[in-house]
């Protein structure tokens, strides 16, 4: 049996001085902003703000400076990634590049991708999507049916990619295709691709969610004609590098603190009057134990991952458990204030009302709970 | 792990392994002193761990004890050996000797009595109390807390706990044979037992994890063997999850004990309340997994389940110590709480 390891980490001298700039730019850009838009946090779209996050460095933080990074410490941008979260600031519209699309292209891209796409990532100004699930293959990746056919120097591709968050925003998809049916290996045949979405052929088509935003969308292609020179990495060899690219989607601060600016809205509240039954301060004082302890294993995860190590295992142990703590909170806030929360109310309340709508999609974007554990039960050698 | 956290891990690992095996918990719990264990650990210095070598102790800080007091749930022991240790320490950071032999600790009310002080009110619930002929009492004072040292109590109230471990009240006639202050939060009792009986159960959820995991690959039913079974791999990994995230919360409450003992009350209460609340968790799934045989006296799961039920709510259980961590939360408000969390 495998046993995790969540060893303590210390945050360097660097990232908390970088704590003190990132928490006073917030206070004055978010001086005023609805609790409803922090709710959002990283679903929260506002392309001047990422720009402005480029300007001050804090995107691509990690990458080589000749790509448009800074070289900074993966903990440094852990700080900043978790001060941003906590504030509830609007992170969506670069946060897919940041995560992943960057270091996907820094692993496996060739240099005229990473000269073409990071630095404009980094300045935020370049935007990415994930285009990875299918009508048919949600959790399992491994069904992916949308075709790429080689044409001797290019591709063309049909199919339909789902559950694209942010195409109808985004300037690029890293999407992955089958360029292969391979009999009785379902994970060989499957090949990565840069596909800008102004190319011809593509239709992007936003889906309504029950909350009423439209952030996900449907993304049909038909005949479209992507040049050989944007497949990133080895033809066929996609499995490995989608692999790798899920461990970033699910390793960071995200993964804990999607509720948390309603946690903060709600421990205000009760702030605000004089007395408290015991079951709210109990309540509450369970959730910041768990919201303390997720802490701790998010840093032990980044700390891992600073040291070069592959932290997959515990990172699905933090989505886990982080996404039964983000789903709850919405519930507590609902019991603990005792109303209902009326669209168009503002402040807590809508924050509130637009989380309980939201929250049943924690426990399925970046991999179901049942995958998850899936890949806990692996680790402890069940499967 | 450090070099001084491998010795002590592999050192008590050995040690628990050779000597505690199940007719030793079976007396143990039948009320027999498992004299031959308690010299073995004491042979090695284990109580010691935390007193200062001027003092005849290891000098070793709280991230190295906790591999001890989670070595007391991963073996189960039935021992005082967490008291001991907690209890050795407070005698350490109190400026005063540490006797020989098992120890334990509790709240009391010390009141001086010329150059000494007295014990006014029975000591309660003591754990090990007449396993012990010292007991290290603890009373608030203006400058933290008054420690003493007492001898040879009269014990009441003799009962056991789930676990089996002995506890009774203790009174004193005669006064502390040492006594001594040290700058230690009001209360110290509850915070340092709380840690104790966290990291116990810490080591207790990876040790029923392990059996779990364990039986679940031998037990075959509908042809196959139970591990198979996607419901119970999701049951074990949620186990798994838990006992990580309790791991995780004792060792950042050491780390925060040994920056400084008198502001690391919120990192104590966490660990305290996630350990309670996946203690809970933990056991029920262990049993479960392990179906009726893991009910029996006979196969020993017990010895760990038994303890995480007794050890959650000793010391305070997850509601008092989330209502402690709530209060602060909601007197801090919702800027401050970020801040906190992000200090550690």
């Amino acid at each position: 049996m495998q046993t995790f390891r969540f060893d303590p980490c210390d945050l360097p001298d660097t990232a908390l001085a970088l704590r003190s700039d990132v928490r006073a730019f917030l206070a004055s850009e978010l001086d005023g902003f609805p609790a409803r838009k922090r709710a959002e946090t990283w679903m929260g779209w506002d392309a001047d703000f990422s720009r402005k996050l480029g300007e001050r460095g804090w995107i691509g933080m990690t990458w080589p400076k000749q790509y448009g990074g800074h070289e900074r410490s993966a903990l440094d941008r852990y700080v900043v990634l978790e001060e941003m979260l906590s504030a509830g600031a609007p992170v969506a519209a670069h946060w897919i590049g940041d995560r992943q699309s960057g270091p996907l292209l820094l692993n496996y891209g060739t240099e005229q991708q990473r000269q073409k796409y990071l630095p404009s990532i980094a300045r935020g100004e370049s935007f990415f999507c994930i285009g990875m699930s299918e009508p048919d293959s949600g959790s399992d990746l491994a069904s992916v049916r949308t075709r790429a056919e080689s044409t001797g120097d290019g591709w063309v591709i049909n199919g339909t990619k789902l559950w694209t968050s942010g195409a109808h925003r985004a300037h690029v998809m890293i999407a992955l295709f089958r360029t292969a049916t391979e009999e009785g290996n379902r994970h060989g045949g499957l090949t990565q691709f840069l596909v800008d979405l102004d190319t011809p052929g593509i239709t992007i088509r936003p889906i309504r969610d029950l909350s009423g935003n439209a952030h996900f969308n449907e993304v049909v292609f038909e005949d479209v004609l992507v040049p050989d020179t944007q497949r990133v990495g080895e033809t066929h060899g996609a499995w490995k590098q989608v692999t790798a690219e899920l461990a970033y989607e699910r390793s960071g601060p995200e993964r804990y603190l999607s509720c948390y600016p309603l946690m903060a809205e709600l421990v205000q509240e009760m702030h605000g009057k004089s007395e408290h039954s015991s079951r709210d301060e109990i309540e509450i004082g369970r959730a910041v134990a768990e919201l303390a302890t997720l802490r701790q294993m998010s840093v032990s995860v980044a700390g891992m991952l600073d040291a070069g190590q592959n932290p997959a295992l515990e990172a699905s142990v933090v989505k886990d458990l982080g996404a039964v703590l983000e789903q709850r909170i919405p519930g507590l806030a609902t019991d603990l204030l005792g109303r209902p929360f009326h669209l168009g109310a503002g402040g807590i309340d809508e924050a509130a009302a637009y989380l309980v709508q939201n929250a049943p999609s924690f426990s399925l974007r970046g991999g179901t709970r049942e995958i998850l554990r899936g890949i806990i039960a692996r680790g402890l050698g069940l499967r | 792990m450090n070099e001084l956290q491998t010795m002590l891990s592999d050192t008590a690992n050995r040690l628990f392994t050779d000597h505690l095996q199940k007719p030793v918990r079976e007396a143990a719990e039948e009320g027999q002193w498992p004299q031959l264990l308690w010299q073995a650990v004491e042979e090695n210095g284990f109580g010691h761990v935390l007193v200062s070598e001027a003092r005849g102790g290891a000098g070793a800080g709280w991230s190295d004890a906790m591999v001890l007091l989670r070595a007391c749930g991963t073996h189960a022991v039935p021992l005082p050996l967490a008291e001991t240790i907690v209890a050795a320490w407070l005698l350490d950071q109190a400026g005063l000797d540490v006797p020989e032999g098992p120890l334990t600790f509790a709240q009391s009310d010390l009141q001086p009595d010329g150059d000494s002080v007295v014990c006014t009110v029975p000591l309660q619930a003591v754990p090990f109390a007449a396993q012990c002929k010292h007991v290290v009492a603890v009373s608030p004072h203006k400058d933290g807390v008054r420690i003493a040292l007492f001898v040879d109590g009269k014990s009441s109230n003799e009962v056991t706990t789930i676990a089996r471990d002995p506890v009774a009240d203790l009174t004193y006639n005669a006064p502390a044979v040492s006594h001594g202050i040290a700058q230690l939060p009001a209360d110290t009792v509850l915070q340092f037992g709380a840690v104790v009986r966290a990291a116990g159960i810490a080591g207790a959820l990876q040790a029923v994890l392990l059996q779990a995991v364990q039986y679940a690959g031998d037990r075959v039913q509908f042809g196959r063997p139970i591990s198979q079974f996607q419901a119970v791999q999701h049951q074990l990994a949620e186990l798994a999850s838990h006992a990580a995230s309790v791991g995780v919360a004792v060792d950042a409450a050491a780390r925060a004990i040994e920056a400084n003992p008198r502001t690391a009350g919120f990192d104590i209460a966490v660990a305290k309340v996630r350990a309670a609340d996946a203690a809970q968790i933990g056991a029920s799934i262990a049993h479960q997994t392990h179906g009726a045989i893991g009910f029996t006296y006979e196969h020993g799961l017990h010895f760990w389940t038994r303890r995480l039920w007794s050890w959650a709510p000793e010391f305070g259980g997850a509601a008092h110590w989330a209502q402690r961590l709530g209060k602060e939360a909601i007197k801090g408000g919702g800027k401050e709480l970020w801040t906190t969390i992000a200090a550690r």
